[in-house]
């Protein structure tokens, strides 16, 4: 992995300080113009990986990278799912029945009312195959070496004990998209050692890791500990802590963290994305 | 080790389940839903012992304490069984349909001398509880008037009917998003006692109110605008933000920024002025961390009052309950339309 990859919260309305800087950006990337514009700009920096969330607009901007194979070759998209807002909010609205409904079709009502339990038993990892499938038609086309699990549901299957859902995830990226598992998480110690119990032995685990312990769960020294001695391949995120911290003292904690391949950031001006890009490459050396 | 059960694997049962599963001090004995869908599924894939009967779960796991996360019209029921079982309760909220079975639930666990808590997770976010520390200091001097607000993107447009869509049941705008403002408003600045010009609007649903609009006043004096829509597309999320005006100062706050100003008549020079912080700020650490830390905390907190024996919470029924009251007032008020 590379050791910069460049984020997407800033593009889609998300900020974790301000709702009224979300709402600000949100009004500028309305336009997924100006999206590819600030990519670009990444790209001219230096940058390679950008790790975004499913949103539908995201097949705009993979469009965008196929037009021109030749300048965008080693460019690489870190795709995470699901958008779970979407999947929250239906809950909500139609209940679990209603959502699982809804967003498959009607498969699984469907299959309990035409074959009882046991269809749905059996197609159990089959249904969370046809919503990987799902979420990454967008990525027809474009190179995904890592796809993420979003921390909501990497959060709530270690907390249920479902690890046996990480090692199928796994097993079907390898398999069908040729590509590596990633797992999103604010429970680093825990969900490291949770895959690892479950045989994965060098998880790609993305988490946050800051100088002030935001977000962050277990101690700080447990924190460090399982990232220099499990073999977890770490990647820092909400490195600002939400911007508590100022951005050289942060990046100096990321970058001297051992087990920390990669650290993620996200930025809206070149000027920003191409000053952070260099403070972590003068800091990692 | 307390042992706990859970009843109800709707979106908070699965949530409480996967923090009381992750929870070192705790042992989730038991999972009842009358889901076999869901039963299945996190039957198999997990450790979790799973029931279809409640009662069933209650008798043969035996556990210390029960969350109940199911839809409200069930909760009376259920939590006064659990109550007669001699079980502490973590009730989802709202409470009850109705003051009385709220009432009657809150006598019965005092008689007990059992804990029931209800989940308003408001009450452990970091920046509403440093704003309470700050009334509950004088900060503010004498709070006279407040705007409280909420809104989200949950029903934008019609769609087919599940039991939110069915005030009977407990669905609608007022028991879901406006019972956390209202419980908000009674844990920042005191009882309401009082309310005037209510409007239950329909937006998108047919049988039930999409927002809630009202005037409250406190014991204390003080007066404020409730404003509430759960058919606010333009929110991601659902977001509540509370402003509140005092003699010495005023603040605005949601669940991530706190900014307060100190008027300058009544402060020293230096603190005079905005100050704004974050959640980061106020937030405190959590053991297991999902969707928020302060879900985490308020059954961490009920965890630990149930260890020793504590049955009062900043989010028991004799505080908590009293959302049940306002949200009747709320209802007949509405019914005089606006005479």
């Amino acid at each position: 992995m590379d050791r910069v990859i460049f984020g997407d919260n800033q593009f889609f309305g998300v900020d974790h300080l301000s709702e009224e800087n979300a709402r600000k950006k949100a009004q500028r990337f309305k336009d997924t113009r100006e999206i590819i514009k600030v990519l670009d700009a990444a790209h001219e920096v230096g940058i390679r990986t950008f790790m975004c969330t499913t949103y539908a607009r995201i097949a705009e901007i993979t469009e965008h990278f196929k037009s021109d194979p030749a300048k965008y070759q080693d460019w690489k998209f870190y795709p995470c799912m699901p958008y779970a807002h979407k999947y929250a909010n239906a809950v909500t609205e139609l209940g679990i029945g209603g959502a699982l409904n809804h967003f498959t079709g009607g498969s699984v009502m469907g299959g309990l009312l035409k074959g009882g339990m046991a269809v749905v038993q059996r197609d159990a990892f089959k249904m969370m195959q046809l919503m990987v499938d799902a979420e990454l038609q967008m990525f027809k086309g474009v190179s995904a070496p890592v796809i993420f699990l979003q921390n909501v549901v990497t959060d709530l299957l270690i907390g249920l004990g479902m690890e046996e859902f990480f090692v199928e995830f796994e097993k079907y990226l390898k398999k069908k998209y040729n590509a590596e598992a990633g797992f999103i998480t604010m429970n680093l110690p825990l969900t490291t050692r949770r895959l690892q119990a479950a045989g994965i032995s060098k998880p790609i685990v993305c988490a946050s890791l800051n100088k002030i312990g935001f977000r962050m769960t277990g101690s700080m020294e447990e924190n460090k500990q399982v990232l220099a001695e499990s073999g977890v391949r770490g990647i820092a995120m909400q490195v600002y802590a939400a911007g508590a911290i100022k951005p050289r003292e942060a990046m100096d904690y990321a970058c001297s963290l051992k087990g920390v391949e990669s650290i993620l950031f996200g930025a809206s001006s070149k000027a920003h994305i191409e000053e952070t890009y260099n403070l972590i490459n003068e800091l990692s050396t | 080790m307390v042992k706990a059960g859970l009843i109800g694997l709707g979106k908070m049962g699965i949530s409480h389940c996967a923090i009381l599963n992750a929870y070192p001090n705790v042992d989730l004995v038991g999972v009842a839903d009358t889901s076999k869908l869901l039963r299945w599924g996190i039957g198999k894939y997990s450790t979790i012992p799973m029931y279809d009967d409640y009662k069933a779960m209650i008798r043969e796991a035996n556990p210390d304490c029960v969350f109940i996360a199911t839809p409200t019209s069930s909760h009376f029921a259920i939590a006064s069984y659990c109550l007669e079982q001699g079980k502490h309760v973590f009730l989802e909220k709202p409470c009850c349909l109705n003051y009385a079975d709220t009432s009657a639930l809150r006598k019965m666990a005092e008689e007990r001398n059992l804990l029931v808590q209800i989940g308003y997770h408001n009450r452990f976010l970091g920046t509403f509880s440093e704003v309470r520390r700050l009334i509950s200091a004088g900060e503010l001097g004498e709070i006279y008037n407040f705007t409280a607000e909420s809104y989200g993107p949950v029903v934008i447009k019609q769609k087919e009917e599940t039991w939110r869509s069915k005030r009977t049941e407990g669905g609608g705008c007022l028991y879901d998003y406006a019972s956390h403002v209202i419980n908000l408003v009674s844990y920042l600045m005191g009882e309401i006692k009082g309310v005037r010009g209510t409007r239950l609007q329909k937006v998108f649903s047919k049988g039930v109110e999409d927002a809630v609009y009202s005037t409250l006043f406190l014991d204390s004096g003080a007066s404020g605008h409730l404003a509430v829509s759960w058919s606010e597309e333009s929110f991601r999320k659902m977001s509540t933000k509370i402003s509140i005006y005092g003699r010495k100062g005023r603040l605005e706050c949601d669940s991530q920024e706190l900014k307060v100003f100190f008027n300058t008549s009544e402060n020293p020079p230096d603190k005079q002025g905005w100050h704004i912080s974050y959640l980061t700020d106020h937030t405190p650490r959590v053991d297991y961390f999902l969707r928020g830390e302060e879900y985490s905390s308020q059954v961490n907190d009920f965890v630990n009052r149930v260890a020793s024996g504590d049955t009062d919470s900043i989010n028991s029924i004799k505080y908590s309950g009293e959302t049940d009251r306002i949200i009747e007032l709320l209802i007949k008020d509405a019914e005089l339309g606006g005479e």
